[in-house]
């Protein structure tokens, strides 16, 4: 198994659309970086505006590493599961496309060794993503900007809210924040191994991974009671963002916030659990449907 | 396919014969374990395909129709991988000698996408055998080969039968180069059995398709039929065909010089595709006639 892993990593280590997901990042990264830093001030300005008479800020020092890591990962963290779609609907497309899946299923490896390893090989692609957004979004941004407490713009119900984190409060947040991100990613990658299945070309299963990331999104903020209760609890998409819920630091009843603290630790934990039976439905369903498919491409 | 079964001896070179579409790639895919039958059981040394299925694939080796590779890989890296996968320990001097004996040791570090298609065909008998097979399932091994490597891959088929004792079971439509490289032959047609047996058996004298060509056919013909050779002669639209003993080759040609035929030539047509035409057209006018 462990072999098999090695020569699928090898494999999509060789193919140059690996790359193309790491260059959007690190270009996505930058782009936020040169941004605030040229014009950082004005966005601050906007978004403190309502609040600017009630608190005092030293503004400048508003924008660190810290902040921008979240600025980008909000953003990023919607765009990523297309990346990662990338390369896991390839999986088994990719190598019926090419020619090669005859030639696999004729070695003696099990069907199932071969979608566990496939989706092994796409959760080690998609750890690696993150681990590279967390040095181009995190490293470099307090490389650049340097560290500092970090204010969090946090919309609750009708009411907007500011958080305050101290700089000793946020590593373990954003570790936290990155090994959840992993854990939704996966279900993409889950989700597009399974769809790559029934194709043979990886163009199919990326269209059809985005669509259902883009419908099941639109449905997740959909606010009709009805969809609230039943739909809502069981899409992915509804806990894709859960990462912030580290962020969301708790309050004492006076409104001090309590370092080390999460908001709602319950919540993220549902979610994580949730997450993880997604992934597994996925990662059966596809070694099931892939056992009993005739192989002629 | 529909109640196929067939017996491939240790040793053998199985050549396995049918138009397109009759099964062959069917078959070859489920003695490979690509597809499930949906009823009967697949044997390979003596142990069922789906219960032993990983200890059966490890002493297999297959092309399967055109030997698609990686071709972001270079050949050594492909040779490498597949070897891997058979689970063999591989060494650069394994992969080496494989790429040596296919030809493609001086392009071994080439990208696969820069290959041409007998190169390609070269290196997929490469990984087929890269891990030692005791059987090679060979799928249309010279589709897309020129005439020399046509030649080259009997040459290997042969080399690999006769000299390393592999088991070979080969699948072609080019009949003519079954018929020199094949020890048993299956003839299948429509997923059927059509026969089996060894080349001698197939290429049996007694039923040798004689072709005559003479100065006027019809009336040649028309005088045939007057004799006791009437019953030997095959329907045909302007040539004479006859399916009869090669021994009789020579009274037949005194008769038609007593009859005042002008003989331009007697061919007899002893071939495997010959046999091969006969009987999936007999076949085939048989269903005519059923439906």
């Amino acid at each position: 198994m462990w072999t098999l892993l090695k020569i699928e990593l090898y494999k999509i280590s060789k193919r140059p659309r690996t790359y193309i997901a790491f260059v959007a990042i690190a270009a996505i990264a930058f782009i936020f970086q040169f941004a605030f830093k040229a014009d950082g001030q004005n966005y601050m300005d906007m978004m403190l505006q309502s609040v600017k008479d009630t608190f005092e800020f030293e503004r400048v020092k508003a924008i660190n590493g810290y902040f921008m890591c979240y600025i980008i990962l909000n953003t990023l963290l919607i765009q990523v599961p297309i990346l990662v779609a990338l390369i896991a609907a390839d999986s088994i497309s990719g190598e019926a496309n090419m020619g090669t899946l005859r030639l696999l299923i004729s070695k003696p490896i099990s069907r199932t060794q071969l979608i566990l390893v496939k989706f092994a090989a796409a959760t080690i692609f998609t750890v690696l993503l993150l681990l590279w957004m967390a040095v181009t979004s995190l490293i470099f941004s307090l490389m650049i900007f340097g560290a500092d407490d970090m204010l969090i713009f946090r919309s609750k119900g009708e009411e907007s809210q500011i958080l305050l984190i101290t700089k000793d409060d946020i590593v373990w947040r954003y570790i936290a924040a990155f090994a959840y991100a992993t854990v939704a990613l996966t279900v993409i990658a889950a989700l597009s191994l399974f769809l790559s299945i029934f194709a043979e070309n990886s163009i199919g299963p990326i269209i059809a991974t985005v669509c259902i990331v883009i419908v099941c999104t639109i449905i997740s903020n959909i606010n009709v009671p009805i969809i609230d209760k039943n739909v809502k609890p069981f899409l992915f998409t509804s806990y894709l963002v859960g990462w912030k819920g580290f962020f969301y630091i708790g309050t004492t009843e006076e409104g001090e916030t309590i370092k080390g603290s999460i908001e709602n630790w319950p919540a993220i934990q549902k979610s994580l659990l949730i997450l993880l039976g997604h992934i597994v439905v996925l990662v059966s369903a596809s070694v099931i449907v892939f056992k009993r498919k005739d192989i002629l491409s | 396919m529909d109640d196929l079964s067939f017996t491939v001896n240790e040793g053998d070179v199985y050549g396995f014969l049918g138009q397109n579409g009759a099964g062959k790639s069917t078959t070859i895919r489920m003695l490979l374990s690509l597809i499930k039958p949906t009823s009967g059981e697949i044997n390979i040394f003596g142990q069922n395909l789906f219960t032993h299925r990983s200890d059966i694939l490890k002493q297999t080796g297959a092309v399967i129709e055109k030997p698609d590779l990686y071709k972001y890989l270079s050949a050594y890296q492909n040779l490498y991988i597949f070897a891997k996968m058979s689970g063999m320990k591989v060494t650069r001097q394994v992969i080496m000698q494989q790429l040596q004996m296919v030809g493609l040791a001086e392009r071994a570090q080439s990208k696969v996408k820069t290959f041409s298609q007998g190169m390609k065909q070269r290196l997929g008998i490469a990984v087929a055998l890269v891990h030692n097979p005791r059987l090679i399932i060979l799928d249309e091994p010279t589709n897309g080969l020129d005439p020399q490597g046509i030649a080259d891959m009997r040459n290997l088929i042969l080399q690999l039968s006769r000299e390393m004792g592999k088991t070979i079971v080969v699948s072609s439509h080019l009949l003519s180069e079954i018929e020199i490289i094949a020890n048993r032959i299956l003839i299948i047609n429509k997923g059927k059995k059509v026969v089996e047996g060894t080349a001698a058996e197939l290429l049996d004298p007694a039923k040798t398709i004689v072709q005559i060509d003479t100065l006027n056919n019809i009336d040649a013909k028309n005088k045939l039929e007057q004799t006791k050779w009437a019953s030997f002669i095959l329907p045909s639209a302007d040539t004479i065909k006859m399916q009869m003993n090669k021994n009789g080759i020579p009274e037949l040609a005194n008769d038609l010089t007593a009859m005042n035929i002008g003989i331009l030539s007697i061919q007899p047509r002893h071939s495997l595709e010959d046999y091969f035409l006969s009987l999936t057209t007999q076949q085939q006018n048989v269903d005519i006639i059923k439906n």
